[in-house]
């Protein structure tokens, strides 16, 4: 599962980046990186993009850029 | 010895109130540079310390130092080549984990840190503990805690500034240990320290890590280098692939995660987390500021305060400031050569261009002023972001970015912005190719300048429908700026760097008045010192192009010729009454000016004296400055005062009959009304004639000369015939087809020369400049002749095409939302 898909309100744990270089930088240091817990907060009003929180601050980001983001909805907690 | 100067960087995450230390240090000493090549601002400061100069760079914010952001390569660059004595990285203390790790990477650049978690009070009110000894034990460096909205622990920051600067405490700070990477790391730190130049002037372990990381710019330099340079990079090459393959990670997230890992380390034991964590009072605030009904809401009751505000109140100011202005107008006309009855001295027409030119810019500082206190105001609350993330969807449809959002309202997204400050705060966008089409279409949006034409023609052609076709051409300009952006991202800016858009979402802060106005004033400044003085000296080649030739000899022989037919006329008419020997004295024609200035000097205080008791002392001090001429203003009865009176309203009006034709002329004659003439054949499928294209030439300077020059262009018949019905009764063949062609050309009018200006400083360059001034042009030109040849073939009325061609773009720009981009080859799945 990837991260676009989840819903606001849910938790999980990331697995895995599919995605390297500038994209996959940027993710790594916005604390976007495996092993990392997070929760989706909410959508935009026009569904895109998303905010997650992680580990007490918060990070938007596009579905489009969330889809590199594999994500394990069952290990949430 | 101690070095008496002392060079200091601050680097910090965005948020984290670097820029606010920044100002406690250096309090009014400080001022905006450039970095070489980026249009990064580069803030610089100094303050001065037991004796010792402190010269402090405030680094652009950035969350890590890698080189695929401009900021961060400015800051990084910064760092290694300038060679600060010290690096105070500030931190934000109530998220001091995520700001570590920052902070290891500038310990692997080897360069003095000292640590500076900043905002304690927000930290010791969420019921954090943060042990400085502790911190500074495990990170090997002094770290000094600090309070500074409120100034607190700012002396003891600037004594270890002092300590760590001159050399007197030394720094040994803690490497992280990167695990299975440290061998190969320790191998390529081998390779460089034994052959390679590099390692004088870079960190040997700092370019060994960055070469497993994969990063750009120090391949480049490593490459660059003959020994070992390309072999060095294949064998790291290699390296990188076997460490992938072995570990399963690439070598720069396992790098990263190292160093997420030692600041978790050091926050174990540094900092005392309280049990319970409240929900943050953000995120209680984004529930409804990011709200799906509320959101949108609140984002549009900011805009409209923020017009109502600047737009609307800064203009209501400009009411007080206009007459400072016109004090400088009128004191230039009086140091200025008096003119004659026809000749114009060039020196007094140039002066008073030049100042008029110049106030037309300095009017608008009040609202400005304004503008960018409030623009500051949402800087530093944190709400720019928010707007970025409502916004986002619907602008990255068209190449634009959610952070397009506030330049766009600025510019005049319904009507009445002005693009100089919309241009200017491009500068936070991230994404070079979205910045770079938001700075393209800016101009194309409805500022103020633009609307005074709008009016007059909606006045003259759409009279019946003046609410329609003010809601059309208000509207029209964003349906035309979206399919043009989408256009410019698909062709000229396809190959422009693109970034990700992830973005902290920090917390809300309360700004402070010294920020909020300190950025205010320094922005100001920035538009006057930039700005004004570059549009001051281009409006001296306006001028030029717009008074030269000149009238010709034999034409000036004519006008010489009506002159003096004008004044015989009256010396004839009054040559009876007892004033004739006053007016004819033995310098007849010095005389006759005398009286002509009285005589305009009286009518223009008149009218300027407002109440009864105004006039009157109006009439006294006319009466003491000239007793002789004073009957033949105010004749009060005396017969023969009569007469001169209504033979001099004749001599006046004849005079500006004849300066007007002259003017006429002149523009006809000039370099300007040249070209206007030489294009017409072109022009005339839009339904320009030679007229309107000068007008549209002129108001190249400043869109409000357009509707200037054509009062210019279209002479006064009858006094207080106003501008409409000249303009009607001179364009006999001009239709409401021709005025819709031409106001939809002024909506996709070249930018004004200031915004010209603000957009070579926004691009970085003079190419994007011409550019952003030439396409409109072209487009302009292809719209306008689209409506106006297209409707004159197919017989529409004004009002036809109006609804045809809204119709038209509104297919265009919902069908260019679907359009597809290529996407960024990084985002292609590996
Ligand atoms: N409570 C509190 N707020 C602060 C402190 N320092 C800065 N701020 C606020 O944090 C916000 C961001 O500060 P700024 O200096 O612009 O951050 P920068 O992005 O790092 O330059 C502003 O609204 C400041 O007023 C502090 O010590 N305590
Ligand atoms: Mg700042």
């Amino acid at each position: 599962m990837t991260l676009d898909q989840m819903r606001p309100g849910n938790e999980c744990r990331i697995k895995y980046l599919s995605v390297r270089d500038k994209l996959g930088q940027r993710l790594m240091d916005m604390g976007v990186y495996p092993g990392r817990r997070l929760k989706v907060v909410r959508n935009a009003p026009l569904e895109d993009p998303m905010e997650i929180e992680i580990d007490g601050y918060f990070v938007s980001l596009r579905h489009e850029e969330a889809r590199f983001v594999e994500v394990d909805h069952r290990e949430a907690r | 010895m101690k070095p008496d100067k002392v060079l200091l960087a601050l680097a910090g995450q965005p948020n984290c109130g670097k820029s606010t230390v920044f100002n406690a240090l250096t309090g009014a000493s400080q001022h905006v540079a450039n970095y070489p090549g980026v249009t990064v601002d580069k803030m610089v400061g100094w303050y001065k310390h037991g004796g010792n100069k402190v010269e402090v760079v405030d680094l652009p914010g950035t969350y890590s130092l890698t080189s695929y952001s401009p900021e961060e390569r400015v800051s990084r660059d910064f760092i290694l080549h300038e060679n600060p004595s010290v690096v105070v990285n500030v931190l934000d203390a109530s998220n001091l984990k995520r700001c570590l790790y920052l902070t290891f990477q500038l310990l692997e650049m080897e360069v003095p840190v000292i640590l500076n978690p900043n905002m304690m009070d927000v930290a010791e009110k969420r019921g954090m503990e943060i042990n400085a000894s502790v911190l500074s034990k495990s990170l090997g460096i002094p770290v000094v805690p600090t309070a500074m909205k409120s100034g607190r622990g700012k002396k003891k920051l600037i004594e270890a500034i002092e300590k760590v600067g001159t050399g007197e405490s030394a720094v040994k700070p803690v490497r992280i240990d990167y695990g299975e990477m440290e061998p190969l790391i320790r191998e390529i730190e081998a390779k460089l320290s034994a052959e390679s130049r590099l390692r004088d002037r870079y960190p040997t372990r700092w370019l060994a890590i960055k070469l497993m990381e994969g990063d750009e710019e120090v391949r480049k330099m490593v490459g660059e280098e003959k020994n070992p340079g390309e072999m060095l990079l294949e064998f790291v090459g290699g390296l990188r692939t076997t460490f992938e393959e072995q570990t399963g990670e690439t070598p720069e997230m396992h790098i990263g995660r190292h160093r997420y890992q030692a600041a978790e380390e050091v926050c174990k034991t540094g900092v005392k987390l309280p049990s319970n964590v409240k929900k943050p009072f953000s995120d209680r605030i984004d529930g409804v500021v990011c709200h799906r009904i509320l959101g949108p809401l609140f984002l549009v009751g900011v805009i409209w305060t923020l017009y109502y505000l600047s737009i609307v109140q800064g203009y209501n100011i400009t009411n007080y400031t206009w007459p400072l202005l016109a004090k400088i107008r009128s004191f230039t006309e009086a140091i200025m050569p008096a003119p004659g009855f026809i000749e114009i001295p060039i020196l007094r027409s140039f002066a008073l261009w030049f100042v008029d030119s110049v106030n037309a810019l300095l009017n608008y500082i009040p609202i400005f002023f304004i503008l960018f206190a409030l623009i500051a105001v949402l800087e530093d609350s944190g709400y720019m972001p928010r707007m970025a993330f409502i916004m986002d969807r619907l602008f990255s449809r068209y190449g634009l970015h959610g952070q397009s959002t506030l330049p766009m309202v600025l510019g005049g997204i319904y009507v009445g912005g002005c693009a100089v400050p919309g241009v200017m705060s491009c500068k936070g966008i991230p994404d070079d190719r979205s910045r770079l089409a938001t700075i393209l279409i800016i101009p194309l949006l409805n500022c103020l300048a633009k609307v005074p034409l709008y009016v007059l023609l909606i006045n003259i052609y759409f009279a019946q429908h003046k609410a329609l076709a003010m809601f059309f051409i208000s509207t029209i300009s964003l349906l035309m700026v979206l399919p043009v952006s989408k256009m410019l991202t698909m062709t000229v800016l396809r190959k422009r760097d693109t970034a990700p858009f992830v973005m902290e979402m920090p917390p809300y802060h309360l700004p402070t008045v010294r920020g909020v106005l300190g950025r205010a004033v320094e922005r100001v400044w920035l538009f006057i010192r930039k700005i004004i003085t570059i549009v001051a000296a281009l409006a001296v080649v306006i001028f030029v192009l717009l008074q030269f030739p000149g009238i010709g000899k034999d034409r000036m022989a004519y006008y010489e010729a009506e002159k003096d037919r004008a004044i015989n006329t009256f010396y004839k008419k009054i040559s009876a009454t007892d004033y004739a020997a006053a007016i004819q004295a033995d310098t007849p024609s010095k005389n006759l000016m005398d009286l002509v200035l009285y005589w305009e000097n009286y009518k223009n205080a008149r009218m300027m004296a407002g109440s009864q008791k105004a006039a009157s002392a109006v009439n006294k001090a006319f009466k003491i400055r000239n007793p002789d001429f004073y009957p033949v203003v105010q004749p009060e009865g005396d017969k023969d005062a009569k007469k001169v009176n209504r033979e001099m309203k004749k001599l006046v009006r004849e005079r500006k009959k004849i300066l007007q034709e002259m003017r006429k002329e002149r523009i006809n004659q000039s370099f300007l009304g040249r070209i206007g003439q030489a294009i017409e054949p072109a022009t005339q499928f839009a339904g320009f004639n030679w007229r309107v294209n000068v007008a549209l030439l002129s108001a190249f300077a400043a869109k409000e000369s357009s509707v200037a020059t054509l009062g210019a262009l279209y002479e006064q018949e009858e006094a207080g015939e106003t501008l409409e019905q000249r303009m009607a009764a001179a364009e006999t063949g001009f239709t409401p087809l021709h005025a819709l062609a031409l106001m939809l050309f002024m909506v996709l009018y070249p930018p004004c020369l200031a915004t010209s200006i603000a957009v070579k400083l926004q691009s970085g360059s003079v190419k994007w400049m011409l550019f952003s001034m030439g396409y409109p042009m072209v487009l302009g030109i292809f719209v306008a002749t689209l409506v106006f040849s297209g409707g004159s073939a197919l017989g529409l009325t004004g009002l036809q095409a109006m609804f045809a061609f809204y119709g038209l773009m509104l297919c265009i720009t919902i069908a260019a939302g679907f359009l597809k981009t290529k996407q960024e080859p990084s985002l292609i799945q590996p």
